[in-house]
């Protein structure tokens, strides 16, 4: 069962710091906004994802469970 | 204990409530300015984004343990008839009503923005961001209600203290109402003119107000308070 | 339509070979002014049957004769009618029936031509894929601009008998914003929001109007199944290409006699097209296939173009909602680009901050370019911002106006390099033909076979 990571576009306004806390899957634009990768995630990195989901402060980073 | 206390001058919780509630005071200050710092997305390599908004959320709930020590020390004073309803509900107690009772309201707005920070996952975002506007009103409520019933409010250090952080949350809510200059002219023109009114007031108010004469027996003290009030007292020089 | 039969699950019969393969199928005896009544309607086309399942748990039988039928959607995504209905009959709640002919494209009229021209046409479809999937609201949107689709389909409304058990139906009219009449938009309208599309999942057949599943078509695809019920879908495959059946609505506009909408069936030439609508004025720069979010295509290729996705693919185009853009050489292609990446851009509702800043930024570079102020640079930074503003918003805004103008500057890359060195041309002061607002032109015509 794997994990991945995504963005809500509307809800986020570019804080930034979900690349702080996930730059194994999430860089900045040019204008602050996340570009993500989305590839699976596991083990320690869920749980940085996890943390950066939590540190978001408008909830647009999104932990995700792959849909069978 | 307290009976020993009180015979040899003002209790301990009397020092605590008025050390508490100025470290309370600071303390929501430096939320504000973290709080500002934290939505203008001001960060250096040192200072990461998450850091700011972690330490903004720990202030905050920090001031709020201060808060709730103030609190409960004033109530435990027996000096003034402070109960533990007055925290809560304001303008009912005897001990200068208007004056408390704004902290009172400070607290409850306190309290609302606390317990839905604390539950934000559960709540939507939307209604979660307009309660959080009420920091910004619960700030100059708490200064008047500390100017209006501090009994320290004429001492240079406590003075000093108040006006720095009224500096800094003065610097706050212009560096908060520049960005994003000019949409939504009305609401910031509105933000930065009730903030000069404020100040404007507090100008004007204070030195006839709570740094004039009398200010204990205007402000609401309980009468039996302010006459005859203990000898032990004069001996340690406090102001009442 | 108070007897309607039920549809059986056995086809009808085929009528003869001639009447079944010609055109017009849906503008047939299609009014010059005003709507056609429901009198006319009935003469026409015949009674409607039921498509309510004859058995309550059962699927309705028009389902699987759409699905033979292979009816993709019209409102641009060509997404298969059939699986859509399944998507929402399988989600839990009592469905709703959206009708979508909020036709926020400029250069798109073959929505309000139906609703207001022939607007029982699209209310016989709503109604079946109400039956079939058994939901009791019917919502027909137009665009605010649209006044006399409006006025016609509630007239419509008015003038069909109420029967017992059937959907309540009701008209909403949506902004007419370019981005309004996409689905999570027109939902959100619809719940009492903005219309801006929200984020998905859950989608719109698995919650949308009030968190029921919901089914938006366009107007063009219900108008579709009215007619699949009728004659069965053997009878609809008579056109078309095999992948692509039956006949479909385009909207010509540019240098040609008579613009405006036109029924064809899948695979006809563009030619015909063109000769149908009397030949072209003046020498075509270009064609614009699809609507603003499509592909430009060489004037040069235009004799041997066939209008179907499997002959556009290799152009990197798609018949989409079926806008069929002419650009004459008398135009600007590059000022006309710039001008159309300025009003796209414009058009996001701005609540993805890629869109926001990519937009603008890429609207800009075309801009200079335009102008001849761009930087050296410029053609790498339009790759650059593409790559960064596809697939980064809620909706699929920003990857069409990408699409647009790297196709633009494919197509029309002589010009572009001459505006980046010496600036705008005479060609750029030539009247603006690209639609922004909503035009109208003449009265749509019944057209015969399109070959």
């Amino acid at each position: 069962m794997s994990h991945r990571v995504r963005v809500n576009p509307i809800m986020c306004e570019a804080h930034g710091m979900c690349a702080e806390l996930l730059p194994e899957r999430i860089t900045l634009d040019e204008w602050g906004y996340p570009m993500i990768d989305s590839e699976p995630l596991s083990g320690t990195l869920l749980d940085h994802a996890r943390r950066a989901a939590q540190a978001c402060p408008t909830f647009a980073l999104l932990v995700e469970r792959e849909r069978p | 204990m307290t009976a020993t206390l009180a015979s040899a001058g003002p209790s301990v919780y009397w020092y605590l409530t008025r050390s508490t509630g100025a470290v309370a005071l600071l303390l929501l200050t430096f939320a504000i300015v973290l709080g500002v710092v934290d939505v203008r997305r001001w960060s250096t390599p040192q200072w990461p984004r998450f850091i700011i908004d972690s330490l903004h959320r720990n202030v905050s709930l920090l001031a709020m343990v201060f808060l709730v020590l103030h609190i409960v020390t004033s109530v435990l004073d027996s000096f003034a008839p402070i109960s533990l309803l007055d925290a809560f509900i304001p303008f009912a107690g005897s001990y200068r009503p208007f004056w408390l009772g704004l902290g009172a309201v400070s607290f409850d707005l306190l309290l609302a923005v606390t317990i839905t920070s604390l539950l934000r996952q559960r709540m939507g975002y939307a209604s979660w961001r307009a309660i959080h506007w009420l920091t910004y009103a619960s700030w100059p409520i708490a200064l008047l209600h500390g100017f209006g019933t501090g009994s320290d409010v004429k001492s240079g250090w406590l003075l000093a203290l108040s006006i720095g952080c009224l500096a800094l949350v003065l610097a706050s809510v212009v560096a908060r109402a520049l960005a994003g200059w000019p949409e939504n002219l009305g609401r910031r023109g509105t933000a930065l003119a009730g903030t000069g009114g404020f100040s404007l007031f507090l100008l004007l108010w204070l030195p006839g107000g709570p740094l004039g004469s009398e200010w204990a027996r205007r402000s609401g003290t309980p009468p039996s308070l302010i006459a005859g009030s203990h000898s032990a007292k004069k001996s340690t020089g406090s102001h009442r | 339509m108070s007897n309607a039969p039920s549809l059986m699950a056995a086809e009808p019969a085929l009528p003869e070979p001639d009447v079944a393969a010609s055109l017009p199928r849906l503008l047939t005896g299609i009014p010059g002014h005003g709507a056609m009544s429901l009198d006319e309607h009935l003469s026409i086309h015949g009674l409607a049957p039921s498509a309510r399942p004859r058995r309550r748990r059962e699927e309705s039988p028009l389902i699987a004769r759409i699905e033979r039928a292979g009816l993709r959607g019209r409102g641009g995504a060509s997404f298969p009618t059939a699986r859509k209905l399944r998507a929402v009959a399988s989600s839990r709640g009592r469905p709703v029936v959206v009708v979508n002919a909020a036709e926020g494209e400029p250069a798109s009229l073959k929505d309000r031509t139906l609703t207001h021209s022939l607007p029982h046409l699209v209310l016989d479809g709503g109604e079946l894929a109400a039956q079939a999937l058994g939901a009791e609201e019917l919502i027909v949107c137009v665009c605010e601009s649209a006044l006399a689709s409006a006025e016609s389909v509630e007239a419509a409304i008015a003038e069909r008998p109420r029967q017992r058990g059937a959907a309540q139906v009701r008209l909403v009219v949506v902004p007419d914003h370019y981005v309004a009449g996409q689905e999570s938009a027109l939902v959100n309208y619809l719940n009492g929001g903005s219309a801006k599309p929200t984020f998905t999942p859950p989608m719109p057949f698995e919650q949308g109007v009030r968190r029921r599943p919901t089914l938006i078509n366009n107007a063009e695809t219900l108008a579709h199944i009215a007619l699949i019920a009728r004659h069965g879908s053997q009878w609809f495959r008579r056109l078309g290409t095999a992948p692509q059946p039956g006949s479909t609505l385009v909207t010509l506009s540019g240098p040609v006699p008579h613009p405006g909408v036109y029924e064809i069936e899948h695979g006809c030439s563009l030619s015909s097209l063109l000769g149908a609508a009397g030949g072209t004025t003046a020498g075509v720069s270009a064609v614009l296939l699809g609507g603003y979010a499509g592909t430009w295509i060489d004037g040069e290729l235009l004799r041997g173009l066939t209008l179907s996705d499997e002959h556009l693919a290799p152009h990197g185009a798609a018949v989409g909602a079926g806008v069929v853009l002419l650009l004459s050489e008398a135009a600007c292609p590059v000022a006309e680009t710039a001008r159309v990446a300025q009003w796209l851009a414009g058009q996001s509702t701005r609540q993805c901050g890629p869109c926001v800043n990519g937009l603008d930024a890429l609207a800009g570079t075309v801009k200079e370019i335009a102008g001849g102020v761009a930087q050296a640079n410029a053609t790498q930074r339009i790759a650059r911002l593409a790559a960064l503003v596809r697939r980064r918003g809620a909706c699929g805004h920003p990857d069409g106006t990408v699409n647009f103008i790297l196709s633009a500057l494919e197509t029309f890359a002589p010009a572009f390099a001459d505006h980046a060195r010496h600036g705008p041309c005479d060609a750029c002061m030539h009247p603006a033909e690209l639609p922004l607002g909503v035009s109208a032109p003449g009265a749509p015509r019944e057209r015969g076979r399109v070959r």
